[in-house]
Formats: structure tokens, sequence, C-alpha cells
């Protein structure tokens, strides 16, 4: 009975302590999909928002991983508890966009509360990718990076090649595997996210399209066409790689980190944010290149585009509350909070001023290669094939290209066959998106 | 003969069967006819647009050769989990049944694996025979077997056949040996004594008396296999690769939760609920038709 008691004072206690911070400040509430360090990092960046200011108080709540995030948003939407703010991931972005009415683009509600925003001041190449054809930014970019390649520079002594230098073209990367396993190592390169790194970034890169028109940047309309570029080489030449090892794949995602970690595989291609991960796996010298590119292809390298996640309001809150977001906002894109954000995990930073002031701090030079994802990413003024990507069910498109991609290195299928089927059940998806959509 | 209970009260008789009425309302009626109304309909993750479409999202689902493909891992995997949780369990009951020492601890050692949770179990094996660190991975490597379950389906299909099996054999090994101990011992030491050998006794004296038992059991394992091993497929596989271990029943979710199609996901879970339904009358009609239970 005593004990009833305790727990119901307790509750009581509890629930005026929350009450009276809630009459202090106006709540904003944020779902993240940040888990372990970066979920810390995150909640240490809203920490200092708070304490920055006493009018608001953004809670951040961990939803799990960015399917989990979306899906909690979307499902809280309908039942009419949504967030204010969500984190969302790239692929995740055509949905996000379709769904006007509920969603709150931010370029909108920064006027609306009538708060100093200029878009001018972001990385055009990250926000590219989440405006609107006229230059409006919808969401605000939040932990975007791209694919770097990582290689093993112990492995590079042990083959006798300069560790400096990795190479900078396929041609040169096969030349360097053959003379890596005639020394021994098992296997030459492996990649993370292969959608994201072998064909979206691939395309870029070599300012190759994905699909008709702009990626669709430029309509619903929009038709894959990258079973009709020079992926098609670069996935049949990966496929006969696997044969022999010089390509070894290791799983959707980034469950081919271990086989780079291990020191199985001298190279390995994947997001710019695993360098925090990578540093802290291995116990040899590694380094960071840009992504290789085929110097046959007209217009490589061009520049790499970002994968991440962007931060999205949703609609039917008060307008207070909405102020509190844009200042949250303002606050995350300042130089020194997205400073620290960039050295801390290896995403980009988003805002000019804030590489500018990573620069005079010198964290480049003392952490040699982790300007390589800039200057890749900046290396060209974008084209409408290396902006980005915007087709609709994207998730499940993803999908389609892994499962067809696997099936080329199990040699199943041949490059040709597995591309054009992805093409063509991504097309379907693409047309069921448009009808559902317009 | 069949008995009947009279109540001269009726609101009584209402009263105490509302509870029951009431929960399988809101955890199944309410929930089922939702499937069914958004199974008949388009609409967009927010649910800020919606209309109907008739049959139209079932029509998609039977031209997708990868949903029919989904059928047949579905059989694939549940008949290999239910035979080998089956097939083990009775196998495990039987020698335990004759062990006199330490006849508890082998029990429950046995018994153990059912206490670990379906997503637990399916990383334990994740780790035993990840292609890269994994211990078993590693053995097979020695013996010339080239494991790697992220390229090879058939492998993929086995590794989460093995651990949706592992968690569930101590379940089935725990009611057979309630049952096996149940029988008389009068029985089989007469047959015995009348020159039927182990064979001979276990056919035709100790199945029939455990068959309830089996029967109960292959009724559970296989709505285990259907239902419950969503976790295990979900750590292991995600139900890759390219759809090798991709069951009805995670497609309904990947559909629904991770793609944000709640129409075709609906329309999936109306199937899968037609599946089920028919599967529990043909087991009751026919597989218990022939299970004497005295």
């Amino acid at each position: 009975m005593t004990k009833m008691r305790l727990l119901a004072t307790t509750a009581v206690v509890l629930l005026a302590a929350q009450t009276s911070k809630a009459d202090a400040a106006t709540e904003v509430v944020f779902w993240h999909a940040m888990g372990g360090e970066l979920g810390a990092k995150v909640q240490e960046m809203v920490d200092g928002f708070n304490a920055s200011q006493d009018v608001y108080e953004v809670r951040a709540e961990y939803k799990g991983n960015y399917t989990d995030t979306m899906t909690s948003a979307v499902a809280a939407f309908r039942a009419n508890q949504q967030p204010h703010v969500v984190q969302v991931f790239e692929v995740g972005t055509a949905t996000m966009m379709a769904a006007e009415g509920a969603v709150y683009p931010v370029y909108q509600l920064m006027a609306d509360a009538d708060l100093p925003f200029d878009p001018s001041d972001y990385l055009a190449s990250v926000v590219g990718y989440y405006t609107t054809p006229d230059g409006e930014m919808l969401s605000m970019p939040f932990n975007s990076s791209t694919p770097v390649l990582y290689y093993n520079k112990a492995h590079f002594e042990q083959a006798g090649l300069d560790p400096d230098t990795p190479p900078a073209t396929w041609a040169e990367m096969s030349e360097a595997i053959d003379q890596l396993q005639a020394a021994g190592i098992p296997c030459g390169i492996t990649t993370g996210w292969q959608s994201w790194v072998q064909i979206e970034n691939f395309s870029a890169w070599h300012d190759q399209p994905l699909g008709t028109l702009e990626n669709g940047f430029a309509g619903l309309g929009t038709e894959l066409t990258f079973n009709q570029t020079p992926v098609v080489d670069h996935i049949a030449m990966l496929g006969d790689w696997q044969d022999t090892k010089k390509f070894d794949y290791g799983g959707r995602r980034s469950d081919s980190a271990p086989k780079f970690y291990a020191g199985e595989c001298t190279f390995y291609t994947n997001s710019s944010a695993a360098y925090a991960g990578v540093a802290a796996n291995v116990d040899f010298d590694f380094g960071i290149g840009m992504l290789p590119y085929h110097d046959n292809v007209d217009g490589a390298p061009q520049n790499s585009i970002i994968g991440g996640a962007t931060l999205w309001v949703l609609q039917g809150h008060e307008a207070d509350a909405y102020k509190g977001v844009g200042e949250f906002f303002n606050y995350l894109s300042s130089p020194e909070v997205q400073a620290e954000w960039h050295q801390s995990t290896g995403y980009l930073p988003i805002t000019y001023a804030a590489y500018e002031l990573t620069k005079e701090q010198g964290f480049y030079e003392k952490n040699p290669g982790t300007e390589t994802s800039i200057l890749q990413m900046t290396l060209n003024e974008p084209t409408p094939n290396s902006k980005g990507l915007r087709f609709g069910s994207y998730v499940q498109i993803r999908d389609i290209i892994n499962e067809e991609l696997e099936a080329v290195w199990s040699g199943a299928k041949s490059a040709q066959q597995a591309l054009d089927d992805a093409v063509s059940r991504g097309n379907e998806l693409l047309r069921q998106f448009e009808q559902d959509n317009s | 003969m069949e008995k009947r209970a009279t109540f001269d009260n009726r609101v009584l008789a209402y009263l105490l069967v509302a509870p029951q009425l009431l929960i399988t309302f809101v955890f199944f009626i309410w929930p089922a006819s939702q499937a069914l109304w958004t199974s008949v309909r388009r609409e967009d993750p927010f649910g800020l647009r919606s209309e109907f479409v008739g049959f139209a999202n079932f029509a998609r689902l039977f031209d997708d050769p990868s949903y029919l493909a989904s059928f047949q891992t579905t059989l694939i995997f549940s008949a290999a989990v239910t035979a080998l949780v089956l097939g083990l369990g009775l196998l495990f009951a039987a020698m335990a049944d004759r062990i006199i020492r330490y006849a508890t601890g082998y029990r429950t050692l046995l018994i153990w694996p059912y206490a670990v949770a379906p997503v637990v179990a399916g990383v334990l094996w994740l780790f035993m025979l990840n292609p890269t660190v994994g211990i078993f991975a590693y053995a097979l490597q020695g013996i010339g077997v080239t494991w790697n379950h992220q390229l090879d389906g058939n492998q993929a299909m086995l590794l989460v056949v093995l651990a949706a099996a592992w968690k569930q054999v101590a379940y089935s090994f725990l009611f057979f040996l309630a049952a096996l101990q149940s029988i008389p011992k009068s029985l089989v030491e007469a047959a015995a004594i009348d020159g039927a050998g182990p064979v001979k006794r276990f056919g035709t004296i100790v199945f029939p008396l455990i068959a309830p038992t089996s029967f109960f059991l292959l009724v559970v394992t296989l709505v285990y296999s259907f239902f419950d091993t969503f976790p295990i497929i979900d750590a292991i596989t995600s139900g890759g690769p390219a759809r090798a271990t991709e069951i009805l029943v995670y497609r309904v979710y990947r559909d629904g939760f991770v793609a944000l199609d709640l129409g075709s996901s609906a329309a999936q879970s109306v199937i899968l609920m037609l599946i089920v339904s028919a599967l529990t009358v043909v087991q009751f009609r026919y597989v218990e038709a022939r299970v004497q239970y005295q």
C-alpha cells in the first residue's frame, strides 16, 4: 500500500515538474534517427540551444533508424500527434515533397517567423537536393555526406605502392589491385551502400543521367535510364572482379565495413561520415581519396552527390512553436555549431562559413583526408546529372537495385540484364507513384 | 453426445462473454476491417489523398512475379522450420525421456533457447555465421565451404531456418516430453513382453498416444513459422539476398512500413488472413479427423 502511495506521489510530482517546465518555455519536439555516438552529439547540440535562450525548449527523441523514424512520423501525423521537426533521409525526399499540406517548407517558415535566412549561405551542392526548381529550400540540411575512397596504407607499403597516392582512375585501381593481390592481399575493393555509391554517385561523378527529366527534378513523369550509360560497363567490370575477389561484395548498407577493418580488402568506398567508425576500428594507417573514375568517359570527374538526412517541419502546430523551430535551425546552421558537427562526425559542413571556420582552425591539416569529401562535392558546378535525384518510391527502387546487383555479384545475371530489369521494375514503381500523387 | 450448459439469466450470460467479445472486437474485428478498407484504396503515406480503386491492389500483387515467389519462399521456409522443430523436438524428448540421472539438468538446458527473444536468436546466429568474422563461417572455410549468406540465397534460407527452428525446438521438446511421460508404462511393457521391438512399439503405441500433442504442435509451429519469425528474418537477412528469404509476413512489413505503400500492404495482409483461415479449417477438418484423443 505504501509503495502504491509512493508511486502515486512520485507521478504527481513528476507531472507537476513537467507542467511547470512547459509553462516556462514553448516546447519543440524533434524526432531524429541518430543512435549511439551521433545521438549523443545531437543531444549536445540540442542542450546547447536550450541553454542559449529560455523561450523555447527543444526535446530531442531518438526514434530508431531512418526508416523507423520516417514511418513513426507519418503514423503520428495520421493520428494528429506529429512532432514539430523530423529527420528524414534523402531517399524519402520525394515522398515528403509530395506531401503538400503535411510539411511546412523551411523558406516559408523562416519568412513567416520573420527570421534572418539566406539560402546562399548554404553549400549549393548540399541544398540543391532539397530545393524546388525555383530555388526554394524545403527542408533544412542536417547530416549530409558523400562517398569517398578509404584505403589501407599498410597494404600499399606491403605491395610497394606509394601510400600517399591512391588510384585516381579505375584503370589505375585495377593495376594497383593486381599488384596488391600478387603481394598476398586477398581482396581489392569492397563498398558500402552499393546503389548510392556505385550507381547514383557513379553517374553524377561521370556526368551521366540516372533518369529522364533531370533525374526527376523536373517532374513526376521521370523514367530511369541508367541501363543505357557507362554504369553498365562499370557493373560488368565489378561483376568480373568478384570472381577473383578484386571486388568483394559485403552486403547492403555498411555491412562490408569488417572486410576493410579486418585488413581483408585494401579499398573501401563508403560515406565520408564513416570516418569516425573507420578511425575507431582499424589498427593500421589509412588514407582517404576521391572516388576513382573511368577516364574514357567524357565529363568525368564531375562532382559527387550527397546522402544523409534533412530536417522537415510538419504542419499542425502553433505559430510561436514554429518560431522556435526557426531559431533552432539558425542555431544549428551557425558556423561554430556546424564546424564542430562537421569535424567530429565527418558529415559535410552545410554552410560556407562553417567550412571557412574549419579551415581557419587548421582542422584539415591536422586530419589529412577529411577535406576530400568537400573538394569532391564542389569539384565542378553541378550539372542536371549531378544535382542529385528525386525519384518517388525510391526506398523500394533502391531495394530493387540491391537485388539486381546481388544477382550480378552471384553470377546469376549479366550486368546488362540485371540493370535492364532494375530499370523496368523501377519504372513501374515510378508510374505508380505518379498516379498516386497527381 | 453434445453437452449444453443453459443459463436461466440471459443478461448474466451476455455479461460473462462481453469482455471476450470486446477484446475480439478491439484486437481483431476492428483492425481486420481497417485492413479490408485500406486494401481497396490507394492513398499517400500521410493520408492526405485517398481514392477507391477496387481490387487494383490485389491485381497488381498477382501480376508481380516476386509476390508469387514469396509464396513459394514461405512454403519452403515453413515446411523446413516445422519439420525441423517437430523432428528434433521429438528426438530430444525421446532421448531425455530415457535418461534417469541428471534428467532435470538436461531438460533445463534443452528448454533454455525458448527464453531467448527471436531477434536475439537471429543476431546470435548472424554473428556465428557472419562471412567475415563468424566463427562457424571460419570453420566452414576450413573444410572448403565458402559461406556467404549475403550473396547465396540458399545459404541465407538455411540460416534463417536454423535460427527459427533452434529457438522453437525447446517448445516442442517440452510438449513431447510431457506427452511421452504421460504414456502408461504398463502399455509399453506389455507390448515388449509380447515381443514388439522399439520401432514397432513406437509406431503402434507411442505415436498414436502422442498424436494429439503432435497435432497441436503442428498447428502452433506452422503459425509460428508464418508469423512469429518476422524478427529473425529482419535481424538476419532483411528478406535478402535478392528476396530469397522474403516470406509473406515480412513483405507486408516492408511494403507497408518501409515503402509506405499502405494499399498494397493491406491487400497482402488480407490475403494472409485468408490463408490462415483456410489453413486452420483444413487442419481441423482433415488432420484432426485422423487424431484420436482417447
